[in-house]
């Protein structure tokens, strides 16, 4: 999209840089100079620590960082329109229509279908060009759901003070958050790798997502903002859920290269699809990223437990699963780096770890009765 | 398959097993599950609290003890290679690296511009000038990587080790050579004999306490298998006030326990709130707002007898109290108390829960001992439009409840009801109101006192029936004395007539007019004839009509005192940062030899042979014979 908007000399990239960090530093000092005494110390700490993150990022990652100004400008705009009432996203036509946070998420929905449908086209016509747009849609469904997010956080506080909080708390909005960091994680390996084929399989999961936002928001009616329970409430909170669900969307991204992986082992589609050893190494980079935040993760759900719920680990069904898929991705692990192991074996023991990983995302919160209390089907 | 592989592969399965069953159950609700075969013999091998079997623990120590063995082999090697440049290589054995490459007779080459790059390409360092005049560069990068596999499985055994201290290991010694017994009586803490108490000096546990409001107390409960034992605290808990937020649905917002700590080491006592998220810690024992019950709530309840309005009467209640009623041979116990019921009264629909006000659970136990369980709530609530008082039943606790609606009048009370059943049983006004309809039947074309006579008399036969039994006796009169071919056309019939019956007696008991008989007080009659008929089916005679009560809440709180917490959290460090370098540090070690004759051999290793690293050689490759060339 903005592929080549930007990319002139060095100079004025470093300047981009430093006007990006300056951005996110004037969002920060505003909101803390606007809101600082609803926050602990532990949220100011996250706060800027998400600045060192987003600007980190955005360092390493040209494309993410006009995204992100994009996503920020458009949310301030879809605030502005609000004008403190949140009766308006029936009144006025583009947040109806277009950046009100429900809208906003449709049409991430929107996107994410037509980049399946022309990631597909793209690959078995061998066109380079549709690839480009499939890629372009799937930044564009990106950014539509940031702003979902961000628009729905400023909407939750419009409904009372008391209820207002981080959107990652119940199950519509953390699956939009699998979407948004699956597709990132997967745009990212896509510049680097500079391969645009694997859309076609990456974008399979995250329509998968998409599919139980739809039945989520249509059958069920959930895609409400709820008041958070007691025991969610906590800064922990903030950093738990968005580690975990970038250890989710690694591990589904693995899965799916690894689809792809295996389809090319077997000759199908390989003349359409990057080198064998191109797919193994992003295989293992991706569960590799996967497995340190899922790790992190983990720990932090421990140490919020233990305030929480008066101990870092009771052998909870969440927190059991969540050690199996731990445990799941060590052995991998041990296999590739200690035996040195390759190819298809590993292929599809990453395409079975995303059913363990299901299973404890989804499966324990369906069959299973504990503590985790968010997330009810 | 590698031996750590099928440890962690085995230590999944494991934990499976616990999660399939539910863990730490009351015995009783295994035995109704399994059956009672099946429930010894899961006993045997600990299925019920699986992470603190034997066999689990076996696993872990098994872990532990083969990581320990696998860091104690080669972190020898690892520290050696961290802090060693090999500058002792010849050029025949870099030849037979697989990633070397060799720039034939090139002289003067200036070792400077060599050693610049490598700088910036962030390698260390070091250079020898060797006897025969070649100059080797020796260069590392990435060199934590290997540390970091030392670093993980520290971190590893640190966990299990930290995990291990805050087991119940001790206990479990101690009961296996009889010193400790989990005590099963339910019987006060003081009673509870020294084998099953715990003393201060216990290193870790997990352990409840219960606390009434102005009530203190200086022992919590550990549960343990079908029992408990009893841990003595080095200090006393007081809880002052224990407080309950909503969020305007009517969600709780917040648990809040205002809690004093008194301790003979203290001058003064500790006044501290604690809440969910917010523990407050004091001698190593970490004090949290776990859940909460009712702490002995008072009630005022008014019984309105059924079916004899002369024996209403009022009881004075409490819960966890039982009251007993003499003359019915029953006794009420009253079970909990909630002040605020959020339900989804319209169920499918995109309603918001609402706060239905208070609720009490309460038992009615007959003189046999036999009881049934009752829920009732204060406010009527509204259902499809209309106002009920709502009043559960139930006769065992797995079964769902029944409920009883009785139908609310304009002024939301269940005066009215209670004015109409009595009217209903009242044989005086069901005559005249017989008579009348007899009478208004007849008014028309001809008087034929026999038909009017035998009318009436029906009329008086079927409400005497309904009011001793309602519609169920109804039908069991029209099974037994009407043939199967006219069934259908007599229900049509008796039906109507107590239609109309019941409004000629609602009218003549509450004094309304023909024309103020409207589509509300139509509805009401049904609404009241069926919640009579209901009666018959309700266990007891009194409907259960609290008309005041004075809360008083009990807090649930959790203590734990974890010496291995610090121990996990530190291991939980090591295995991040070892994890980290393992995965994002790229282990290469560089050799450079200039030959005096001329020449230069590089050889490049690394202990992970993958894309990036032959990329990084290929790289290395240019850059070097850019440089040198
Ligand atoms: C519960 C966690 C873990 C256990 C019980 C464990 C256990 C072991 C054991 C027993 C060995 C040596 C025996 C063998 O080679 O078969 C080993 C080697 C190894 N482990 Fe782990 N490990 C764990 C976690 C991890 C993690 C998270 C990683 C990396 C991400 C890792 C990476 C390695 C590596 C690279 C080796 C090979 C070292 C060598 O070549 O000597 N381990 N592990």
């Amino acid at each position: 999209m903005f592929n080549k908007l930007f990319k002139s000399s060095k100079a004025t990239f470093e300047a981009f840089n430093v006007f990006y960090l300056a951005f996110l530093l004037g969002g920060a000092f505003y909101a803390l100079n606007a809101f600082h005494t609803y926050m602990d110390a532990y949220e100011k700490v996250i706060l800027f620590g998400s600045v060192g993150f987003f600007s980190w990022l955005g360092w390493k990652w040209n494309h993410f960082k006009k995204s992100m100004i994009l996503v920020f400008v458009i949310s301030l705009l879809s605030i502005y329109l609000y004008q403190g009432d949140l009766a308006n996203n029936e009144q006025i036509f583009l947040l109806k229509y277009l950046i009100a946070s429900q809208s906003a998420i449709m049409w991430m929905n929107v996107f994410f279908v037509l980049a399946l449908l022309l990631y597909w086209l793209g690959l078995l016509t061998k066109n380079n060009l549709t690839d480009n747009i499939a890629s372009t849609f799937t930044f564009i469904a990106v950014m539509f759901g940031f702003i979902g997010l961000l628009v729905r956080w400023y909407e939750s506080y419009l409904m009372g003070l008391d209820i207002g909080h981080i959107p990652i708390s119940n199950l519509y909005e953390v699956f939009v958050l699998f979407c948004l960091i699956t597709s990132l994680l997967y745009l990212f390996y896509e510049e680097r790798f500079n391969t645009k084929k694997l859309g076609a399989f990456v974008l399979i999961v995250i329509n998968a997502a998409v599919g139980f936002i739809l039945w989520y928001t249509f059958d069920r009616h959930a895609d409400g903002v709820q008041p958070l329970v007691p025991a969610l409430q906590s800064y922990w909170m903030k950093i738990h859920v968005p580690a975990n669900f970038i250890g989710y969307g690694s591990f589904a991204l693995a899965a799916m290269v690894s689809v792809a992986y295996l389809f090319s082992g077997k000759k199908i589609l390989s003349s359409y699809l990057p080198k064998l050893v191109v797919l193994d190494d992003l295989i293992y980079k991706s569960i590799a990223i996967g497995f340190i935040f899922f790790t992190i993760a983990t720990i932090l759900g421990a140490i919020w437990a233990a305030e929480a719920w008066g101990g870092y680990w009771t052998w909870d069904p969440k927190e059991t699963w969540a050690l199996i898929v731990w445990l799941n991705y060590a052995a991998w692990l041990h296999y590739r780096i200690v035996k040195g192991l390759r190819g298809t074996i590993l292929a599809w023991w990453a395409l079975i770890g995303l059913v363990i990983t299901t299973f404890a995302f989804l499966g324990v919160n369906m069959f299973l009765s504990g503590l985790h209390s968010y997330g009810e089907l | 398959m590698s031996f750590a592989v099928s440890m962690l592969v085995f230590l999944g399965i494991a934990s499976i097993m616990g999660t399939v069953l539910k863990q730490n159950e009351p015995y009783e609700s295994y035995i109704i599950k399994l059956g009672q075969f099946w429930f010894v013999y899961f006993e045997n091998i600990g299925l019920y609290d699986v992470y603190h079997s034997i066999w689990f623990l076996i696993i872990l120590l098994f872990l532990v003890l083969s990581t320990t063995l696998c860091i104690i082999k080669s972190t020898p090697a690892i520290l050696k290679d961290f802090s060693v440049f090999k500058d002792s290589l010849e050029e025949k054995s870099l030849l037979s690296f697989t990633h070397h490459f060799v720039i034939k007779n090139k002289k003067d080459v200036s070792t400077s511009k060599v050693l610049q790059y490598l700088k910036q390409s962030k390698y260390k360092i070091k250079d020898k000038l060797k006897e025969n005049g070649d100059f080797l560069i020796v260069a590392k990068k990435g060199d934590y990587q290997p540390i970091g596999y030392i670093l993980t499985h520290i971190g590893v055994v640190i966990i299990c080790i930290g995990g291990l201290l805050d087991g119940n290991l001790i206990f479990k010694a101690q009961e296996l050579l009889g010193y400790k017994k989990i005590e099963t009586l339910d019987i006060p803490a003081s009673k509870v004999p020294e084998v099953s108490r715990l003393n201060v000096s216990n290193t870790s546990f997990r352990a409840n306490m219960t606390l009434a409001e102005g009530s203190s107390d200086k022992v919590a409960y550990v549960r343990e298998k079908d029992g408990y034992l009893v841990q003595e605290l080095p200090f006393k808990i007081t809880l002052k006030d224990f407080r309950i937020y909503h969020y305007s649905t009517g969600m709780p917002k917040s648990f809040e326990s205002d809690i004093v700590i008194s301790d003979p080491d203290l001058p003064q006592d500790i006044t501290k709130t604690i809440s969910v998220n917010h523990p407050f810690t004091y001698k190593g024992i970490a004090i949290y707002q776990s859940d909460f019950q009712d702490g002995g709530t008072k009630l005022n309840i008014k019984l309105q007898h059924l079916f004899n309005s002369n024996s209403t009467r009022n009881i004075d209640g409490r819960i966890f109290d039982k009251v007993k009623l003499d003359k019915d041979q029953i006794t009420y116990e009253f079970n909990d108390f909630r002040k605020f019921n959020i339900l989804n009264l319209k169920k499918g629909e995109k309603e918001k829960p609402r706060n239905v006000g208070p609720s009490v659970t309460y038992k009615v136990r007959n003189s046999s001992g036999q009881a049934r369980e009752y829920l009732s709530y204060q406010y009527a609530m509204p259902i499809e439009g209309r106002s009920f008082f709502i009043s559960g039943m139930r006769e065992t606790p797995q079964e769902e409840f029944k409920y009883l609606k009785i139908p609310a009048d304009a002024k939301g009370s269940i005066d009215e009801f209670m004015l109409f059943k009595d009217a209903l049983q009242n044989k005086i006004l069901i005559e005249s109101v017989a008579k009348k309809m007899a009478n208004q039947s007849a008014s028309g074309a001809d008087k034929n006192s026999n038909v009017q006579e035998s009318f009436e008399t029906s009329v008086n036969k079927l409400m005497t029936l309904f009011a001793q039994g309602g519609f169920s006796n109804i039908a069991q009169n029209i099974d037994k004395n009407i043939p199967a071919s006219e069934k259908e056309k007599a229900v049509q019939t008796y039906l109507k007539i107590i239609d109309i019956a019941s409004s000629e007696i609602y009218k003549a008991k509450l004094n309304v007019a023909d024309k103020d008989l409207n589509e509300t007080r139509i509805l009401f009659i049904q609404d009241a004839l069926n919640a009579y008929s209901d009666l018959f089916f309700y266990g007891v005679p009194y409907y259960f009509d609290l008309i005041s009560y004075e809360q008083k809440e009990a807090s649930g709180l959790q203590l734990t005192k974890s010496p291995g917490q610090f121990w996990v959290y530190l291991g939980s460090l090591s295995l991040v940062l070892g994890i980290f370098s393992m995965i994002y540090l790229h282990e290469r070690k560089l050799w450079l030899l200039i030959k005096a004759k001329g020449g230069v051999i590089v050889a490049l290793s690394s202990n992970r042979q993958n894309i990036d690293f032959e990329n990084d050689f290929k790289k290395l490759i240019q850059e070097i014979k850019k440089i040198i060339q």
